[in-house]
């Protein structure tokens, strides 16, 4: 068994119409013994920007901390708040820097961007465990589900869904692909990120 | 080990690897990174040089990205094309662009095609193939156009048609059928688009779509999906679901500042000296 599916755990992001929604399952286990169903693998780095981190869960914790170091030093050096696309390449770098020892994550970030024009844009990312970018314009997935919440994202997804439309999207992908995933699912959270506000719900799941 | 400085160190940084080998002893296998299994190619023709790629990324067998862009940017009039690790190719070419720049605005001259294969293949070697980027490199110099292939070890060749990836020989096929000096730029173009369609179509390392970069002594032009033979049909039903169907148990609103504007207290703020 590889070292990713240790600990379980996968996370989905979406895009749709000026929002984008980012979920992931809640299950913590030590390889089939689940130990917590509440465990927090997506985290918000800003207001608009949230990752999600699948894989071991000790570098969950870890990366999670590099992250908020890291973003803490750009916010005061740059007096502004990060943007994704930053993000998603400050997490890249980190991931890359450490090349030949990798972190065993492999991240997913979702956000609102702002066009130089002002107006708010969708964002999401996703990069492998040693920082390849992926920047999709439909979903990104992660996690020991990937596999299947490839089909089942590939499926369901539709361009433009309204944020009330994409949480449902994104919700029925993230359930019926962890039931079908031994070391994903024990409840699943969903945060849907519009220009003004975030709402964040946590699914009722199977619990086997 | 924890650095202390605030400010980290440039270059790769070592310490996971205990605890890493520790685990992989143990019996856990080190994960799949995302690899550009790929048709990259390239040749010469009459005004200058035409790259071409694929744009499918894997991670084992699984597609990771439908339509990545894997002719990298070195200069304004030199570009690279990458395959093997994604992660590989896209820093590597990524820092020696950011060396070229460096090294232009010392020399004060423009940039040429043998100094970046040259900064390419030093750093390669040095990391004795560990470091997996297999490099197409082309461009117009001062001296005329260049093309190369760059192999993860170091190695080097100059050639006037070069196809490297996963797909290289579907694609050397079609170029050594096709290939002739002093092509015009639609006859290479259509040569190019040509090799690469013979590894999206018979390579399962590569597919999607078929990007080419044409980069003449005046001119860079990049043809991003130049030609899509792989467009989805359109979904023949609407999957959406009924609001309401998922079921949850907690939800939390969190609204977020949009606006803020900052109104200026006129008194009240200055220095009282009475």
């Amino acid at each position: 068994m590889s070292i990713m599916d240790h600990n379980g755990g996968s996370v989905i992001a979406m895009v749709g119409k000026d929002c984008v929604a980012i979920a992931a399952d809640m299950r913590l286990g030590n390889q089939a013994l689940g130990i917590s169903s509440n465990f927090q693998r997506v985290f918000p780095v800003t207001d608009r920007i949230f990752v999600g981190l699948p894989g071991l869960a000790s570098d969950v914790a870890t990366l999670h901390e590099r992250f908020r170091y890291r973003v803490n030093m750009y916010t005061i050096k740059e007096g502004r708040e990060i943007e994704p696309e930053t993000f998603a390449h400050l997490v890249s770098s980190t991931l890359y820097e450490h090349r030949f020892g990798p972190y065993f994550i492999e991240p997913v970030m979702a956000g609102i961007s702002k066009t130089p024009t002002g107006k708010t844009k969708p964002f999401i990312a996703a990069t492998d465990l040693i920082g390849c970018l992926n920047f999709a314009k439909d979903f990104v997935v992660a996690g020991t589900a990937s596999t299947k919440l490839y089909g089942v994202a590939e499926g369901l997804w539709e361009p433009d869904l309204e944020p009330e439309d994409l949480f449902e999207t994104i919700s029925q992908t993230m359930l019926n692909a962890v039931d079908r995933d031994a070391f994903s699912g024990w409840g699943a959270v969903v945060h849907v990120i519009t220009k003004d506000k975030v709402i964040t719900r946590a699914l009722k799941g199977r619990m086997d | 080990m924890s650095k202390a400085s605030v400010y980290s160190s440039p270059g790769f940084d070592f310490s996971n690897l205990v605890r890493n080998n520790f685990l992989h002893e143990k019996g856990l296998p080190l994960p799949k990174a995302t690899s550009t299994g790929t048709t990259i190619v390239g040749c010469v023709y009459k005004d200058g040089i035409v790259l071409g790629a694929d744009t499918r990324a894997t991670e084992g067998d699984i597609v990771a990205d439908k339509n990545c862009e894997k002719i990298h940017y070195i200069t304004e009039s030199i570009r690279c094309c990458g395959a093997g690790t994604a992660a590989d190719t896209e820093f590597t070419t990524a820092l020696i662009s950011s060396n070229m720049e460096l090294h232009t605005l010392q020399s004060g001259r423009k940039p040429r095609v043998v100094t970046a294969m040259t900064m390419l293949k030093q750093m390669l070697f040095r990391y004795q193939g560990h470091v997996g980027a297999a490099l197409v490199l082309g461009g117009v110099d001062a001296t005329g156009p260049h093309l190369f292939t760059i192999h993860p070890h170091g190695s080097t060749d100059k050639l006037p048609y070069v196809t490297m990836g996963s797909g290289s020989l579907a694609a050397m096929a079609v170029f050594e059928s096709g290939w002739q000096p002093n092509m015009d730029r639609d006859q290479a173009l259509n040569l190019v688009k040509a090799a690469i369609a013979a590894g999206i179509f018979n390579d399962l390392g590569s597919g999607s779509n078929v990007d080419a970069c044409v980069i003449t002594a005046s001119s860079t032009e990049m043809l991003r999906n130049v030609e899509m033979p792989n467009v989805r049909v359109q979904k023949e039903r609407d999957y959406k679901f009924r609001r309401g169907t998922t079921a949850w148990k907690k939800e939390e609103v969190r609204s977020l500042i949009t606006e803020e504007s900052v109104t200026l207290l006129t008194g009240g703020d200055e220095m009282d000296t009475s």
